[in-house]
């Protein structure tokens, strides 16, 4: 094997003939990729052969389903920092990509889709396994570009990954035809791309916002910091930490900037959004400047835009053009990447500090306290809830822990409760609400960092729409903590139903199979529990585990997650139970 | 904000399914584009799209930043009807008895700058470059003497103020570009939002 990869690059220096499948293979190892998520078929065989001889050096991991190793290639880009390759065939094989590239697209993770297509000759002719997935995925990629010609893989691919992790980063897909995949051709070697003329990853910065900002700022007397998944995805988490702490402002973020500052920083004061922190939530409306950092003000997180911080200046960081004034009108805007603007920022405001603007946060804290997080934390009869769960798991991993949630209740409450004391923690599906993200996520964030616990809070609901990689647990043994929240019911659409629908429980209660033979059937150890006494016992067995784990606990079956800010209403306007409804 | 006519203009690479991007960033809007043209720039190798909408200003400059944002987009510009000298091409094809019988017709054809681009026996076929509103007139004016056939071009726009892309193009290719280069100048229009 060696010698024949050796060969292989000499071959590639003297400018000899290679396939298009191994151009593909050389620019992946030159990219620095390790692991590809993947799925072989008719239309992706040629690179699934030149794979074969580059098993030393590029990782593949055979997923159950195409959306699994998608969703994989996410959780490993959101972990590691790097990007997910992904591999595909064409037709069905690249249709399923569809949902994880819509994730990616609203989530910015940097994931590079390589699909098989028929032979240039047939496009268009309904071959079998044709579809024109370059139109499909238009919308849901960044970039996206169809290879004919083994000659352009190269460049194309080099294009491919710059685009993918530069600026605000998000999903590229590239389509490459059969006859492109076998096709020789003389081979120049792999040269990386740095810059495509029509392409800015950051807007240039301009000193006279920076200026205007900081002068907003030190002025404010209420400041009031918001920061999102920028912060991370900019990789300046400490220009980010030296900005508040100079500042000396309360500090929320969003669900996919949490974990970019520790959970219990002294300034943090928790997360945004409907079912975030009511401190944060209502005290938007008292702020007199909010100051926005990568982060694009989802309608989850505003509310009512009219109700929205109408009294405040708006400072707001984004490395993205279009999101300056998009949901909300700014008063200054800072364009750029915030590793190089909060820097700028921090040198030209004043140490300052605000105890009684802090206090305001936790007056109000103490009110979600009594009414939400002390029941839900710390619940004396009945059933389990979720709350109680997290905290359990927080005493065992002490916020060392990655949480990969799917989406609904469960994951709103990991969101709320889970301790994190480092970056790139938390890892879930928030814009695009993606059920089934969780389970293959957390597969693909083992991959991007082995040395950490992964633990996957899913709930009964979102476990099976992806359950089928279980399979891939089995094969490869990631070890993949799984902490099933399982409340026999489709637990958010049915917090809906009970408070907006008039109770009607319409088709929410969903029946589930015995997770835990399910787990065995694929060599996977498990346990349930329903038992509070036993809570804290089958947790740590779960963390201790050697390898993977598959824990299920019987949760509150009509337990509801709050606060929250009721759809179309203002942040001020959330409330800490149905009662105030 | 009051919705009226604005004209965009896009700066593109040349390439394969992109005028499908950009077709997309309206229709998943839900907004109807009046015309659309597509052509080469007075630099050889970026093609130019010019897009007719009716919409407020505030929705055309965010569409104008998502096209902005698309890759193989260079730049993106919006004017209202007074900042852009346009125009577009129409067609109408007449029996040629019509213009044989009524001479009114020719006096009509000729008031409206028609051009003859074919006569047959049976038929003649007439051109017009204008404004809508002209063109659209001259369907009607023809219609009692039994018009065959009508087509009109998309727009095609000059921005009155513009030294065109030549030199911006330049600073595009550098690594490291200029002011004018990057997208901050729809900032330097909205001046009236700074409070300080």
């Amino acid at each position: 094997m060696e010698t024949t990869l050796m060969a292989k690059k000499q071959k590639t220096k003297a400018l000899t003939t290679i396939t298009g499948s191994e151009a593909v293979m050389d620019a992946l190892v030159h990219e620095g990729v390790t692991v590809v998520f993947g799925y072989p078929g008719g239309a992706i065989m040629p690179v699934y052969d030149a794979l074969y001889d580059y098993v030393d050096r590029i990782q593949h991991i055979l997923v159950r389903h195409e959306q699994g190793a998608i969703h994989a290639a996410q959780g490993y880009a959101r972990v590691s920092g790097k990007t997910g390759v992904v591999f595909a065939t064409s037709g069905p094989g690249a249709t399923n990509l569809v949902t994880g590239l819509a994730d990616a697209m609203i989530d910015s993770t940097p994931v590079v889709c390589i699909t098989g297509q028929v032979f240039a000759h047939l496009l268009g002719s309904d071959a079998f396994q044709e579809t024109d997935i370059i139109n499909i995925t238009t919308p849901v990629t960044k970039w996206n570009y169809q290879i004919t010609d083994a000659t352009e893989i190269p460049q194309v691919l080099a294009k491919a990954f710059y685009i993918a992790r530069s600026g605000r980063p998000g999903p590229v897909l590239i389509d490459i035809t059969k006859n492109a995949q076998l096709q020789t051709f003389e081979y120049a070697g792999y040269v990386p791309c740095r810059h495509i003329r029509s392409y800015r990853p950051k807007p240039v910065i301009r000193e006279e916002y920076i200026e205007q900002a900081a002068e907003l700022i030190n002025m404010a007397e209420k400041p009031f910091v918001i920061f999102g998944q920028g912060v991370i995805l900019g990789k300046a988490e400490n220009e980010f930490a030296r900005f508040i702490e100079k500042l000396g402002a309360p500090v929320a973020w969003t669900i996919m900037g949490m974990g970019a500052i520790p959970t219990h920083h002294p300034l943090a004061v928790g997360m945004l959004g409907m079912h975030g922190n009511y401190a944060p939530n209502v005290l938007t409306n008292e702020c007199d400047v909010l100051i926005a950092v990568g982060m694009r003000f989802d309608d989850r997180v505003t509310g009512r835009l009219d109700k929205y911080a109408r009294q405040a200046k708006v400072i707001h960081l984004d490395i993205d053009p279009a999101e300056i004034d998009k949901n909300v009108k700014t008063t200054v805007p800072v364009w750029g990447d915030c590793k190089e603007t909060l820097p700028l920022l921090t040198r030209r405001i004043s140490k300052r500090s605000f105890p009684e603007w802090l206090n305001r946060f936790h007056e109000l804290k103490q009110k979600e306290m009594e009414k939400c997080i002390q029941p839900e934390l710390y619940p004396r009869h009945g059933e389990i809830t979720m709350g109680e769960v997290i905290r359990a798991l927080n005493e065992i991993t002490r916020g060392e822990a990655v949480i990969v949630t799917d989406v609904g209740q469960h994951q709103m409450v990991a969101c709320r409760y889970a301790a994190m004391r480092h970056t790139r923690s938390n890892i879930t599906s928030g814009g695009l609400g993606t059920m089934g993200f969780g389970l293959p996520a957390a597969i693909g964030a083992y991959y991007g960092n082995p040395q950490r616990t992964i633990i996957a809070v899913l709930g009964d609901g979102g476990i099976q729409m992806t359950i089928q990689e279980l399979g891939t647990i089995m094969q490869y043994r990631p070890n993949v903590k799984i902490l099933l929240l399982n409340n026999n019911f489709l637990g958010m659409v049915r917090q809906w139903q009970e408070l907006f629908h008039g109770h009607r429980y319409s088709f929410v209660d969903i029946q589930s199979p015995d997770f835990v033979q399910v787990a065995a059937g694929y060599d996977i150890p498990a346990a349930s529990v329903s038992e509070r006494e036993k809570l804290y016992e089958a947790l740590q067995r779960m963390i201790t585990a050697p390898g993977a784990y598959l824990l299920e606990i019987k949760v509150g079956k009509e337990n509801n997650v709050f606060p929250m800010v009721p759809q179309g209403r203002g942040v001020a306007e959330c409330v800490l139970s149905k009662e105030e409804l | 904000m009051q919705k009226k006519e604005f004209t965009i203009t896009v700066y593109t690479e040349n390439q394969v399914g992109l005028l499908n991007r950009i077709a997309i960033i309206f229709s998943k809007r839900k907004i109807n584009i009046e015309s659309l043209n597509t052509s080469p720039s007075e630099v050889d190798s970026v093609h130019r799209f010019t897009i007719v909408i009716h919409e407020t200003e505030d929705v055309v400059r965010k569409l104008c930043r998502q096209i902005e944002k698309q890759v193989d987009v260079l730049k993106a510009y919006y004017n209202t009807n007074d900042e852009i000298v346009w125009h577009e091409l129409a067609m109408y094809k007449v029996p040629t008895d019509a213009i044989a019988e009524h001479v009114k017709v020719e006096r009509l054809l000729s008031q409206y700058g028609a051009k003859t681009v074919v006569i047959r026996k049976d038929y003649v076929v007439f051109e017009v470059a204008g404004h809508r509103e002209e063109t659209e007139k001259l369907i009607q004016v023809l219609e009692p003497y039994g018009l065959i056939e009508f087509v009109r071009s998309g727009r095609i726009a000059i921005i009155k103020n513009s030294e065109g892309f030549h030199r911006k193009l330049k600073q595009f290719e550098e690594t490291q570009p200029g002011h004018q280069a990057v997208e901050n100048e729809y900032l330097d229009k909205q001046q009236e939002v700074f409070s300080m």
